[in-house]
């Protein structure tokens, strides 16, 4: 997506709480023109608050929304204007499929033909137009989505506010629909804000990530940037860290760590003195395995230890291993490679990891973080 | 001859004694209905779709109107508008207009709390999907009670539908005085009364036709306005 510079929408100190118990608590979130901006968390964690807030639906108890530097009542108009929402569960008025695309033009005074034809050519765009003189009580999940998209689009927005569009589909409408809003997006260069709390949603599509939790904002950044470089404990696990590796660090030295592990040490990317209990955060697929008896010393590899496979599960094309080493370990391989192995409940491996994949967090959480400039 | 066979030549034979009462009746019930949807509807939709302190105590007493005994009702216009009454002097009593008043007392709690339950369990996401869509907060309010159309119709149906057979108020107040104040409800008391069972018949059916055709009318009215779908 083509991101430029400059925020289009932005909060500031956005605090919202509901009886006494904070939904979000956010210091600074912008959203920039053309980009499309993640933000992922568990459910409860915020993110649908943090729309209605930044949609300019809600009001924050503290903070303030802007929409190109406006703020108030005309940025409010501005922005209703200028954007579109579509939420997880959308609502549809009993009527055709057709009234309900061309509801939000009808309430903005375009004409009813103009209307009709921009309502006709984005059901097309979206594979629907079959469906204009349907009523919209026979929709399915995926058709009333998408349905629901194309009310949004219809309005041509600058910003499209999706609240997570694909959380009750089934996997086959999900993925299609993922691709249409990622295909439409592009071709529209239009700015979106998606809230969601599937991780391959938020990585694969935006070109930025904020990590929510408890409504506060805790890592900001790349995809790239988040998964490589998580702020903490929390983002490394939610981006699909394992944390089954644990020890205290006995040396320190330029943002890297080499941790005891009981029989083992480990280097990893880490700021932390001596003697600090850590766990390390890795990816399933950053191990690999190989032999036992090859001798590492070719291999730039700076971690290698040996471990037995105790369980194997087969996932369609990929092998996902449990280990038992000075730790328990958890890897991530081809099926191809785990029959060339064979790896087998029992079997000896050497595991070697790179010091970059490896990062070690103290026990206690640390604050939230803004990655470098995307 | 058999009073059911002389009711029916009655009404389709144009009879003008009949047809007066008839017409007289769907002229005051109308009329009644009529005040009573400008006032019910407006403080049920707004008492539904608002939040205020002492929303509950309005809640109590809306619904409290629709236990009024007609009777009661109609004593109270009837002291009211009797010549000592605060409102003697614009000599209302016996004539179609008080009857209106009364019958619009009488409809007007039925609008108004069936309307209030209706607005009050419209699901919140629906406020927030319209002004999504960019509704204006007038906008927002019309795509709201477009959801409970039919519930708002049933409302004005069970309105009517208090007012057209009631027989105590009308009577109290109007004075079934023929050509004047005299309805198919206190016409058929009267007839009744006579021994004039074709007459007493005849308004009976009518009666009971009217009842039906309204609320198919209005249920039918319901649904035309979703089809066309005006919003805004």
């Amino acid at each position: 997506m083509n991101a430029a510079a400059g925020p289009l929408l932005g909060g500031v100190g956005l605090r919202r709480s509901y009886g006494g118990r904070t939904a979000v608590a956010v210091d600074r979130i912008e959203l920039r023109e053309g980009e499309m901006l993640a933000v992922f968390g568990p459910n409860g964690a915020g993110k649908s608050t943090l729309l209605r807030l930044l949609a300019m639906l809600e009001k924050p108890d503290a903070g303030e929304v802007a929409f190109r530097g406006g703020s108030g009542r005309p940025a409010e108009r501005a922005l209703r204007a200028a954007s579109a929402v579509v939420f997880q569960r959308p609502h549809f008025w009993s009527d055709s499929v057709e009234y309900n695309v061309g509801l939000g033009l009808a309430l903005r005074g375009v004409p009813r033909s103009e209307a009709r034809a921009r309502s006709r050519a984005v059901c097309e765009q979206l594979a629907i137009s079959h469906l204009l003189g349907a009523p919209i009580s026979r929709l399915s999940g995926g058709e009333a989505q998408r349905v629901a998209l194309a009310r949004a689009l219809v309005l041509d927005p600058e910003i499209l506010f999706l609240d997570e569009p694909t959380a009750n589909l089934d996997t086959d409408s999900r993925l299609d629909l993922r691709h249409d809003l990622e295909r439409v997006a592009r071709e529209r260069a239009t700015s979106v804000f998606l809230i969601t709390h599937d991780r391959g949603e938020a990585f694969h599509l935006a070109d930025r990530v904020a990590v929510i939790r408890d409504g506060k904002l805790v890592q900001t950044g790349t995809p790239k940037e988040i998964y490589e470089n998580p702020a903490d404990v929390y983002t490394a696990r939610v981006t699909g860290a394992e944390f089954t590796i644990s020890g205290a660090v006995t040396r320190a030295h330029e943002r890297m760590v080499t941790v005891d592990i009981g029989g083992a040490s480990l280097v990893a990317l880490g700021e932390a003195v001596p003697g600090t209990p850590v766990k390390i955060a890795y990816r399933p697929e950053d191990l690999v395995l190989g032999p036992p008896d090859v001798p590492p010393a070719d291999l730039s590899t700076r971690n290698l230890v040996v471990a037995t496979v105790e369980e194997r599960r087969d996932m369609g094309g990929l092998v996902r291993l449990r280990l038992r080493g000075p730790v328990e370990l958890v890897a991530l391989v081809t099926l191809d490679a785990a029959e060339e192995l064979g790896v087998e409940p029992g079997v000896r491996v050497a595991v070697r990891v790179k010091a970059t994949a490896l990062h070690a967090f103290p026990a206690a959480p640390v604050g939230p973080r803004e990655s470098g400039t995307s | 001859m058999d009073p059911l066979l002389e009711a029916l030549r009655l009404i389709t034979s144009g009879d003008l004694y009949v047809w007066n009462v008839i017409l007289r009746s769907l002229q005051i019930s109308g009329s009644a209905l009529l005040l009573a949807m400008v006032i019910g509807l407006p403080i049920g939709i707004a008492v539904g779709l608002t939040r205020f302190r002492l929303r509950l105590p309005v809640v109590a007493v809306i619904n409290a109107g629709l236990a009024f005994p007609p009777v009661v009702v109609g004593l109270g216009v009837f002291l009211f508008l009797s010549r000592a009454g605060p409102l003697g002097d614009l000599q209302l009593l016996y004539t179609p207009a008080a009857m209106i008043g009364a019958q619009a007392i009488l409809a007007g709690p039925y609008i108004a709390a069936v309307s209030l339950a209706a607005v009050e369990n419209i699901p919140p996401d629906i406020a927030l999907q319209a002004r999504a869509l960019g509704a204006s907060r007038r906008q927002a309010i019309l795509l709201q009670l477009r959801e409970v159309r039919t519930s708002l119709v049933a409302a004005v149906a069970a309105g009517f539908g208090a007012i057209i057979s009631e027989v105590g108020a009308v009577m109290m107040v109007g004075g079934n005085i023929l050509g004047e104040t005299r309805v198919m409800t206190t016409a058929i008391v009267l007839e009744t009364r006579r021994g004039n069972f074709d007459v007493a018949i005849a308004m009976g059916i009518v009666l009971m036709l009217i009842a039906l055709c309204v609320n198919a009318a209005l249920l039918l009215l319901g649904r035309r306005t979703i089809r066309r779908g005006q919003i805004a």
